[in-house]
């Protein structure tokens, strides 16, 4: 399936001017750890998408908002000459259609 | 009876407007402190750089009013924290001139307290040469120099200030930059409550209706802060609050769920539970503050980076499109050189740069929209460099075609604009203080 099918809600929003911060939120508990399950979502998934070193990825899981939440560090700060997304509010897009080996 | 403490959020962000029924409504629950947060680092680092706020004047005006009248009328403190978005003095002046304007045209009476959070970049040097200022992740790098380049610098303070305000008597507060919370938390620390509920109840007002399960539209919201747990519910009866909904408001905005980081406090979050009270209402519970060992005041600061003019272009040709990237290093090859013979100016002097809307390398993109930018060090650089760039743009030439060609769809006349001067943040630090109110001056007046 595809993320989108499985969540309420694919976001990113600045955290401050130089972190970039993506909620994942899921329809249901099951398809939350189903999702939390095959690992797809991982510190290396975004590393590789948006060219961070993984060890400047922060991976938070929290069952509470059946959430799976990344926060990484920007290129470029919020607003910089070479910034294009001012709230960092299109930065999810590349995981709205990643394919998730769940049925 | 457990102590109790009710704190309204006015809106989500001054100007941002709510609805006066939903205010009445509110108003009728008694609470204890009406805040309303008026600023953030979210619109960019141009309104701290440039002193001047992002929300209309108009709109800021309207919603002022509403609280102003709401706090003097019925004895409640109003806290209004971030002033004009950006919290410098200029954004400060701007609203008290609007709440100057208020009081006259409505002839009220209150004591009004003003709290600036401005840094000179004289003392910013002196606390940075006492090892005071400390590195957050991930930080530009600071030096004496940089700071002496610096356009305006503010602290972010703590609840301090305004608890220092009301104990003297103020009954509005208009404060400089302000962290969201400390607008929230002041009234239930002052009366006592300096625990998680406060501070997490905090966190979930800042945003108004940003915590209710389907926002609407942004409005009041209610919480209620004890000595162990809070609830929080809107006033707007056509909103709800849920578990769900309140524990996701935890991940907005915050690099963290579980962990954040306020002026003197940590607030944790991973142990908090959520229950609802009724179909509207949750009750949070389990939610721990730890006290930092050295207060901390975070820092905020804008350096102007220059000067832009902008030019957008639409392109439709098939044979440029399908060799579009090599036909636009080509282009900015070519506008380098002719900026050098035209006007002078080494590459190193400016920066050009593009941004490719829609995708050339797709079966059929049809059109392509290309936004071009320049930074230089005036306006008038910025100018003559675009001037150049966009006309050089208009006519580059494809060896697919002869004779004298024009590329770029140019949708306005003029075709460079000019969007004025560009800051960037520059600071992403704290400053160890010994005292939360030793960066921030509070000044009374009696209308």
């Amino acid at each position: 399936m595809k993320l989108y099918e499985m969540t309420k809600l694919i976001r990113s929003k600045n955290a401050g001017p130089f972190i970039i911060t993506i909620d994942i939120l899921f329809e249901t508990e099951e398809l939350y750890r189903k999702v939390v399950g095959t690992g797809v979502l991982s510190k290396e998934l975004i590393s590789e998408l948006y060219r961070i070193p993984k060890d400047d990825v922060q991976m938070y899981l929290s069952p509470n908002a059946l959430a799976i939440k990344f926060s990484y560090p920007r290129h470029v700060p919020t607003g910089d000459f070479y910034d294009m997304d001012l709230y960092g509010c299109q930065h999810h897009a590349p995981l709205v259609n990643l394919e998730v080996p769940v049925s | 009876m457990q102590k109790e403490v009710c704190v309204l959020a006015a809106s989500g962000m001054l100007g941002s407007g709510f609805s006066e029924d939903t205010l009445h409504k509110a108003l009728s629950m008694k609470p204890d402190v009406i805040g309303c947060d008026a600023g953030s680092c979210d619109p960019g680092p141009y309104f701290l750089g440039a002193g001047v706020s992002r929300a209309s004047r108009a709109a800021v005006k309207r919603d002022l009013r509403l609280i102003v009248h709401a706090g003097v009328e019925n004895g409640i403190p109003v806290l209004v924290g971030s002033a004009g978005t950006a919290g410098g003095n200029p954004h400060l002046e701007w609203t008290l001139e609007i709440l100057d304007e208020i009081v006259k045209e409505d002839d009220l009476h209150f004591k009004l307290a003003t709290i600036e959070s401005e840094i000179s970049k004289e003392k910013l040097i002196e606390y940075f040469q006492a090892g005071k200022v400390k590195e957050l992740y991930p930080a530009p790098e600071l030096n004496e120099k940089k700071i002496k380049n610096f356009t305006r610098i503010v602290g972010v303070m703590g609840p301090e200030p305004y608890i220092k305000a009301l104990e003297e008597g103020a009954q509005v507060v208009i404060a400089g930059r302000s962290s969201d919370t400390s607008i929230y938390a002041a009234v239930p620390i002052m009366k006592g409550l300096n625990n998680g509920p406060a501070w997490h109840a905090a966190k979930l007002l800042e945003c108004g209706t940003g915590c209710v399960e389907l926002r609407a539209r942004g409005d009041c919201m209610m919480a209620w802060v004890r000595e162990d747990s809070f609830s929080v519910e809107p006033p707007n009866a056509e909103m709800r609050c849920t578990p769900v909904s309140c524990v996701s408001h935890a991940l907005y905005e915050n690099a963290s769920p579980f962990d954040m980081y306020e002026p003197g406090v940590v607030l944790h979050m991973q142990n908090s539970t959520y229950t609802a009270e009724n179909d509207r209402r949750v009750l949070i519970k389990g939610s721990i503050l730890e006290h930092s060992k050295q207060y901390t005041v975070k820092i905020e600061g804008a350096e102007l980076l220059g000067y832009r003019e902008i030019a957008i272009g639409g392109v439709r040709d098939p044979l440029i499109l399908r060799q579009f990237d090599t036909y636009m290093d080509g282009l900015i090859d070519a506008i380098h050189k002719k900026i050098k013979i035209s006007t002078g100016f080494d590459k190193d002097d400016y920066k050009i740069n593009y941004h490719v809307y829609g995708n050339p390398n797709q079966d059929d993109p049809k059109e392509i929209g290309v936004l071009f930018q320049v930074l230089a060090k005036t306006e008038k650089d910025a100018h003559s460099i675009m001037a150049n760039a966009w006309h050089l743009a208009l006519h580059h030439p494809i060896k697919e075609w002869s004779g004298l060609q024009s590329q770029f769809a140019f949708p306005f006349s003029p075709p460079a604009i000019s969007t004025g001067a560009v800051y960037g943040f520059c600071l992403n630090h704290i400053i160890e203080v010994d005292d939360p109110l030793e960066l921030f001056t509070i000044n009374y007046r009696q209308f």
